[in-house]
């Protein structure tokens, strides 16, 4: 149990702290900074910046924590960190909590990058521009190659999940076949083969 | 009354917002797909410029979605198109974290978190390929892929300046 940060306590189902007490108290407001700050600074994805914010930086979360609230935030439907976002206001504020930090993400960065697609389509006819985003594409594509390759690092040393990842990787990439067909047959069985592995 | 393109727009991103288990980048060959192949709303090369200015832009990559609304409705078109991406799958992910809470150390709910990890590696390392498919047009541009890819393994370099410098040599015309 959690002293919240008017001084109430907090007693619902709301915190997942309730065994390892995070000794802080994130107001809505600062939810909504915080979060703003994150997505304002997320090129070529947020996630490394949210960690260390989160993290590092104003100790919302322990890694731990960290890491649970990505996991579950990962395998539910909806962009990740905007679930994560979601995820991580609720605990702390509640329904308004959940709001704050979503919108605090999202707002600034759809607004630029709407003005800056309007742009691109202004000057798009000037080859310099064409191409200047033409080499972006080949190092964004890069940038999400490299991403795959880090996550699958803890996984090297487990034949299934090699197995699994390369399934999907094969099924949607090269084969593409649609995604809810590969996802109705592979996540069941990534989660059967896990849960008779489990120690 | 919706008009039609608004409608079709709010419908594939909430079909593909149900399907995107392991993020925005998981489900890039699933919206190419849709956008590109079945719904005939840009071409390849509007695809892969739209991904790379959601690279390259602050914010979330799941923003690439504001970018696909845009080019086919206009502003409302974008709106429309990131609710249906974001809006449901919060409200669910707002309730499943309640409950969530409270079977913490349940042996399904790590399992199914285990499980689920490898898949998702393997759907962004599909994106990945797809993408440089994309994007790539010959060995000039498999250079910087790879050059990024391999400097994002092994450097603490901000992403941020790989994309810059790619921009400079694409710019000067010899990507």
């Amino acid at each position: 149990m959690r002293i919240g940060c008017e001084g109430e306590r907090i007693t619902d189902a709301m915190s997942a702290t309730d065994r390892t007490p995070a000794p802080v108290c994130v107001t809505t407001r600062a939810l909504f900074g915080g979060f703003l700050k994150i997505g304002m600074s997320g090129f070529g994805g947020v996630l490394p910046f949210a960690r260390r914010m989160i993290v590092d930086r104003r100790r919302w979360l322990t890694e731990q924590e960290f890491t649970e609230v990505l996991s579950l935030a990962q395998f539910l439907p909806g962009p990740n960190i905007v679930n994560f976002s979601v995820i991580v206001g609720r605990r702390f504020q509640g329904p308004m909590g959940a709001v704050a930090a979503s919108l605090g993400l999202m707002l600034l960065p759809l607004v630029i990058i709407l003005l800056l697609a309007a742009l691109y389509n202004e000057f798009a006819h000037i080859d310099a521009v064409r191409n200047a985003c033409n080499g972006v594409s080949a190092a964004a594509s890069g940038l999400v190659l490299s991403v795959a390759l880090k996550l699958a690092q803890p996984m090297r040393r487990t034949p299934w999940k090699i197995g699994i990842g390369a399934i999907a990787f094969v099924a949607i990439g090269p084969a593409r076949l649609p995604l809810p067909w590969v996802l109705a047959v592979l996540a069941p069985v990534a989660v059967a083969i896990a849960w008779r592995s489990r120690r | 009354m919706i008009s039609p393109p608004l409608f079709e727009l709010a419908l594939q991103f909430l079909m593909l917002s149900l399907l995107s288990i392991g993020g925005a980048n998981a489900i890039i060959p699933e919206m190419h797909l849709r956008a590109v192949d079945i719904e005939h709303w840009m071409t390849d090369a509007d695809f892969s410029q739209m991904f790379a200015l959601s690279q390259a832009a602050p914010g979330p990559n799941v923003l690439i979605v504001s970018l696909i609304g845009w080019k086919v409705a206009g502003v409302a078109g974008a709106l429309v198109s990131m609710l249906a991406m974001c809006g449901p799958s919060s409200v669910l992910t707002y309730q499943v974290a309640r409950a969530w809470d409270r079977f913490r150390d349940a042996p399904l709910r790590i399992a199914i978190e285990r499980g689920l990890a490898p898949v998702t590696v393997g759907l962004i390392l599909a994106s990945g390929y797809v993408l440089t498919r994309a994007a790539d047009h010959g060995w000039p541009a498999y250079a910087v892929t790879g050059t990024t890819l391999l400097l994002a393994m092994t450097k603490r370099l901000h992403p941020l300046w790989m994309l810059a410098a790619a921009a400079g040599l694409g710019a000067l015309g010899l990507v």
